[in-house]
């Protein structure tokens, strides 16, 4: 509790007790009225000034206004019936601003408190970073005062406080700060490291690349904060209700309070002022909106905090919002759906080749990671002189069939390389003629390759002007990407969509092995674009559509779309600010976490709003009658509240499709 | 030119009515507070000078919300 909260606590306590003792305290007229002014004052002294205040500055229908007019309203009536020599009640006033200020304290300390909560849950901030002196001893600093190109010392179980190149030391970081996920990262000297993470193991010496203020677990925190000012539809409305509600509400209990009596006295009845006048006062207790006020900004903070814990960031609560709505997704292939590195698939050996491997003609180099079966083993020697043939080229084809043949590659018996361009190489490797490349070099040796290969880049292989076999480097496809998809379509995703710069066959083999509903190959970045515009065309008004990308150069695409997500942002800035959804790692279920965790907080949001207008609206009713009192008047104000405020909490947990807290 | 300034202020209408009267600050472009976070965020017309500004966005918001409090630095 705040100072502030400690204050009006005491002030609740002292006219509690004032309240229990004064009925025992035999009392009339003005000295009762005295009496119970004195407790009354002590809780409702602030609220009075406030409201006086809020008339002096014509903004009166608010709060304090509300329960001002209705308390005063309450004193003066027990008032005029003790001068009227009728017994008068005091109680009542008193005890509505006494629960009003129960109820105001706690919000305030609930509110407090999960905002505190999910402040910590993002609480990745490093409070200071070590440098090392002369001596070797290490002076903690501000991050913020390390220049760049610094060597700062980070300690196991310290979070690395700035982005990175580790100098020295190697170790194990916990990225889960920032991915929610808990599979640790190794890191050795050369490395690069992104600050917020958390070195688990080893000492590591890390020269700084960046200062404080421009390092990811900055950024990070720069936009989580300022993810609230971003406020959702939802948000903007209930505005705008409170707006004219209140001014209704205020005009309606006036209303309530004259017309009836004046009806009375116009019929020649006794008038009941008083009757009225205290319906009229317990309609304004009940109408009160801040229920509605306070929980639906705490439903969307909980929500975006409940997903920064996952690794989920979304820079607002109208995105948060505007993913609960969506029922399209599209999806870029390469870095999104697929790895985005190239990987050998598929090794075959022609018969003829196999001929020659066994017949001992060749001498085959020691495939490591082949299989213990001999036909793997011709598969390794085919890999081995693809690779040889390959050795001296740094093209990213050359890169996978290297990594695919796992050992190191003896240079001194390559010779003789030449490079065709558009088509392949040719070299000397171990005495032999072996050429590499596509369908063109070999129709330019005069071999016919074989043709029924499966999907992807194909790299064509000849020794000794005999056709050998083919290797197929692809783009290989997430684990859980099939996976991904199949959980958007059961959360109600309408169409699926994979766009792709990759030839048809490619996509089309992609596009069955994922499920996807609709894909579209042979596109340029700019064709993404107009694709996006064809689908938004398409789609209903209420409907949106979310384009997910890894930030590199979809940048366009994430923008023109309802909702841009980017995957696999971690240490990718263009990526992070592009998108409106950053999904920390590449994990492609994210994405239906995020869904799940968008929908579950709009959901609550919802039930609040029809949960306390329901409520309100029957207390109202009952109230206008007669039939509910100041209690219940008091209930439909601060419990409403309450309730609403513990249900907006709920956004804060996040649990997976099975119902485990995740 | 926009800025951040921490604030305090104890109900989320009362940051709402806030955010309306900073608004209408002649100086300010845009202003939004999150309760929230209890910040205010406030981007200033080009030619406005920031102080001056912030001075009468304190005093507008000391007018619809009495208690509010916004940490000028």
């Amino acid at each position: 509790m705040t100072k502030k909260q400690k204050k009006v606590l005491y002030r609740i306590i002292a006219a509690a007790i004032l309240m229990l003792v004064l009925p025992f305290i035999p009392a009339e007229g003005w000295l009762k009225f005295a009496l119970y002014l004195v407790p009354y004052l002590i809780i409702g002294h602030d609220i009075l000034r406030k409201a006086a205040l809020g008339i002096f500055h014509r903004e009166i229908f608010d709060e304090n206004f509300l329960m001002a007019v209705a308390t005063v309203g309450a004193m003066l009536l027990g008032l005029y019936s003790e001068a009227n020599g009728m017994e008068g009640e005091f109680a009542e006033g008193v005890a509505v601003m006494l629960f009003y200020q129960i109820g105001e304290l706690f919000q305030a300390v609930a509110v407090g408190k999960s905002r505190r909560n999910i402040s910590a849950l993002m609480d990745i901030r490093p409070d200071y970073a070590n440098i090392e002196d002369a001596d070797g001893n290490l002076e903690q600093v501000d991050p913020d005062e390390v220049a760049v190109g610094s060597i700062i010392v980070v300690q196991p179980g310290e979070k690395i406080p700035i982005d990175g190149i580790v100098t020295e030391g190697s170790s194990t970081l916990n990225t889960s700060a920032l991915t929610g996920e808990s599979l640790p990262r190794e890191v050795g000297t050369g490395g690069e490291v992104i600050s917020g993470c958390v070195n688990l193991s080893g000492l590591l010496r890390i020269r700084t690349t960046r200062e404080f203020g421009e390092s990811t677990v900055s950024k990070i925190l720069d936009l989580v904060e300022n993810s609230s000012m971003k406020k959702a539809r939802t948000e903007n409305f209930i505005t705008k209700f409170a707006r004219y509600y209140t001014p209704a509400v205020c005009c309606s209990a006036l209303a309530l309070a004259i017309i009836p009596s004046a009806v009375n006295l116009i019929a020649g009845n006794p008038a009941g002022w008083s009757t009225w006048i205290i319906r009229a006062l317990t309609f304004l207790v009940i109408s009160c909106p801040c229920a509605l006020v306070i929980s639906i900004p705490l439903s969307f903070f909980g929500g975006i905090g409940g997903a920064s814990s996952c690794g989920i960031l979304v820079k607002g609560s109208n995105y948060l919002e505007a993913l609960a709505r969506t029922k399209y997704v599209v999806f870029d292939k390469t870095g999104t759906l697929t790895k985005g590195v190239f990987e050998v698939t598929e090794v075959h050996a022609a018969p003829e080749f196999e001929k020659i491997a066994h017949g001992g003609l060749l001498e085959l180099p020691k495939p490591e990671k082949a299989g213990t079966e001999e036909t793997a083993d011709v598969k390794g020697a085919l890999l081995g002189l693809a690779a040889c043939a390959e050795s001296y080229s740094n093209h990213p084809i050359s890169k996978s069939l290297k990594e695919a043949y796992g050992q190191e590659i003896d240079k001194a018996k390559v010779s003789d390389i030449e490079e065709i361009g558009g088509q392949g190489v040719t070299a000397l490797v171990n005495g032999h003629t072996v050429a590499a490349g596509n369908f063109r070099l070999m129709n330019r040796l005069g071999i016919t390759p074989e043709k029924d290969t499966g999907v992807g880049t194909v790299i064509h292989i000849a020794v000794d002007g005999i056709y050998a076999g083919y290797i197929l480097i692809s783009d290989v496809v997430k684990e859980q990407s099939a996976e991904a998809i199949a959980a958007l379509k059961a959360a109600g995703i309408k169409k699926t969509v994979m766009l792709t710069g990759d030839n048809r066959k490619t996509a089309a083999h992609a596009a069955a092995l994922l499920g996807v509903d609709e894909y579209k190959s042979e596109l340029l970045p700019a064709d993404k674009v107009d694709a996006v515009e064809a689908l938004l065309a398409q789609k209903g008004k209420k409907e949106n559509l979310a384009f997910v990308g890894d930030g590199i150069n979809d940048a366009p695409v994430l923008s023109r779309a309802d909702i841009g997500v980017a995957m696999g942002a971690l240490g990718s800035d263009a990526a992070i600010e592009a998108a409106d959804i950053v999904l920390m790692d590449d994990n492609p279920m994210k994405l239906a976490l995020a869904m799940r965790i968008s929908r579950k907080c709009l959901r609550i949001v919802y039930e609040n709003i029809v949960f306390a207008l329901a409520v309100k609206a029957i207390c109202l009713v009952l109230g206008a009658f007669g039939i509910a009192n100041m209690w219940i008047a008091i209930f439909a104000d601060v419990g409403v509240m309450v309730l609403a405020v513990l249900n907006a909490i709920r956004c804060l947990r996040v649990s997976d499709e099975t119902g485990r807290r995740v | 030119m926009k800025k951040t300034y921490k604030i305090e202020v104890d109900c989320a209408n009362c940051a709402l009515k806030m955010e309306e009267a900073a608004k209408k600050v002649e100086g300010v472009l845009e202003a939004t507070v999150s309760f929230m976070t209890q910040k205010m965020k406030v981007e200033f017309t080009e030619a406005a000078d920031e102080k001056a500004v912030m001075q009468s966005v304190l005093k507008a918001c000391k007018k619809v919300e009495s208690d509010c409090e916004i940490f000028l630095d």
